[in-house]
């Protein structure tokens, strides 16, 4: 399939599957460990790819969850973000698609600045997380909250849709950028 | 704060914000810490960046002086406003800072032995080193050490060149209050202890505090971008940038030389308005070079990051060493 649609296939009873997106392996290895490592109710399924659009031979579950991974130390990784964002069905962004930061705390090494990317999460309309993957306890933080934005995506959490989170993670910056 | 409150704001906001106007702007703390969360919020990205039209304060500046800033390795450290520093004490400021030095090295905290101990220190002013009218002065400061022997009396060793300045720095200024000079660059050349020990004189007579400045990658290509529009006759050298890829267990260097010529009809192709560099322009500029690269040899210059920037005009590091190669501009 070219394009990832979120309702094409049936729900699996209780799994929820999350995709993580970026060019940088070792971070999305690493975050991927941390994810598994919480305790969840429902079972998580974490599936990783460099870019967009997977590869079709593959059985794979419905995705629950899209992060996108940008290091702001590399431009090629926000373009490959920005490719990848072209294979994503439209109705992914109402609330399942979510954009992940890494890398804002060495300002010297960032070659992309700050507000490119909060432009971009705004245009899309999507949650924005800022993150410094590499440190082991932000990394464990990040990682609980991505599980617990999982399970809303999938549904587990009774009162709660996906549909709620652009407006729940909204932090003051959005605000302002809107109001301009 | 005002043009932000007449945008359609819903009732609670506007509560809110009402309340917010009573407060602010009055005392100097909260004006100046409205003022930084209008940059950090409001102002994101320097979009656009106005080309420096410096003719207006050429006829101040002091061809001589100037001339020996050039072709020099400066570090370049930031710095918080000086207190109570004025541009008639200068001579006084010389002789404190002479018999500061002298105390320090006789200390034995100086690393150099054998050194002779005459030590002059001359401050003085450097004419039209800014931006607009409203920037204070740039000073210069100099260590030379008076030679000995009577048949070389002509010409003094100069073993440490310092200089502060302040370019276009208005959305600083408005923020300082009378007693304060805004002169937040420092470049320093010489022996690393010359420079510890003046940051250390002015850190007790001025109560502001050095650090040392690194310019990111997303700088240092706005840097190669505006060097590369700059109009530069004479003197061409080749324009080089130098890629640090991040890789274990050592760290591989790339560098990349264009010729002077190629780089600025390139740079004309991607420049629309005269007068003004705009963020797309600077990113398509860097994009073209990295797209030639990535033909030639498969490597994603974007996946590494921009350390070295050396232009016909000036070169930067990003560790903060800086060269200036050119008078005009």
């Amino acid at each position: 399939m070219s394009v990832l649609r979120p309702m094409d296939k049936l729900p699996d009873l209780n799994r929820a599957t999350v995709l993580l997106v970026s060019t940088e392996d070792a971070l999305l290895q690493q975050l991927a460990d941390a994810m598994l490592r919480e305790d969840c109710a429902s079972e998580l399924r974490v599936h990783l790819a460099k870019s967009l659009p997977l590869p079709s031979n593959v059985n794979r579950p419905r995705v629950d969850l899209i992060v996108f991974v940008i290091n702001l130390h590399s431009k090629y990784s926000l373009q490959n973000v920005e490719e990848s964002l072209q294979h994503v069905d439209s109705s992914f962004f109402l609330g399942k698609v979510c954009f992940l930061v890494t890398g804002a705390g060495r300002e010297s090494h960032c070659s992309i600045h700050r507000n490119t990317v909060v432009k971009l999460a705004h245009t899309y309309r999507c949650s924005l997380l800022f993150c410094d993957l590499e440190v082991e306890g932000f990394r464990a933080t990040m990682a609980q909250r991505l599980v617990r934005m999982l399970q809303i995506c999938a549904g587990h959490v009774p009162g709660v849709s996906a549909l709620n989170l652009p407006s729940l993670l909204r932090s003051s910056e959005g605000t302002l950028l809107e109001e301009l | 704060m005002d043009t932000y409150d007449s945008a359609g704001l819903t009732p609670r906001q506007r509560a809110s914000s009402g309340l917010k106007d009573y407060f602010v702007g009055v005392t100097p703390l909260q004006k100046r810490l409205e003022s930084v969360r209008r940059q950090n919020s409001f102002f994101p990205t320097p979009s656009r960046r106005k080309i420096l039209q410096c003719s207006q304060l050429q006829e101040d500046v002091d061809p001589h002086k100037v001339a020996f800033l050039l072709h020099k390795q400066w570090t370049i450290y930031s710095l918080t406003p000086l207190y109570k520093f004025s541009y008639t004490n200068l001579k006084e400021y010389s002789r404190l800072l002479s018999a500061f030095i002298a105390a320090e090295k006789q200390k034995g905290l100086a690393v150099e032995v054998g050194e002779d101990f005459n030590i002059k220190v001359i401050f003085s002013t450097l004419l039209g080193v800014k931006g607009t009218q409203r920037d204070p002065e740039a000073f210069l400061i100099q260590i030379l050490s008076k030679s000995q022997s009577s048949h070389e009396h002509r010409e003094d060793k100069v073993l440490w060149t310092g200089w502060f300045c302040c370019v276009s720095g208005d959305s600083l200024l408005e923020t300082v209050s009378e007693d304060f000079t805004c002169l937040p660059l420092f470049l320093a050349n010489g022996a690393e202890s010359n420079t510890a020990l003046i940051g250390t004189w002015f850190q007790k007579t001025f109560d502001c505090y050095f650090s040392p400045l690194a310019i990111s990658a997303f700088n240092l290509s706005w840097m190669a971008a505006m060097w590369t529009a700059c109009k530069m006759d004479g003197y061409l050298a080749t324009t080089e940038f130098f890629w640090s890829v991040p890789c274990s267990p050592q760290s591989l260097d790339i560098s990349y030389a264009i010729h002077p010529e190629d780089a600025k009809a390139l740079w004309d192709s991607v420049h629309k308005t005269p007068g003004e560099v705009t963020q797309e322009e600077v990113d398509l500029f860097m994009d073209c070079l990295c797209s030639h690269f990535h033909r030639h040899f498969k490597i994603h210059l974007s996946a590494t990051r921009l350390v070295r920037v050396s232009t016909s005009v000036a070169s930067a590091h990003t560790d903060g060493k800086i060269k200036v190669t050119s008078s005009s501009n």
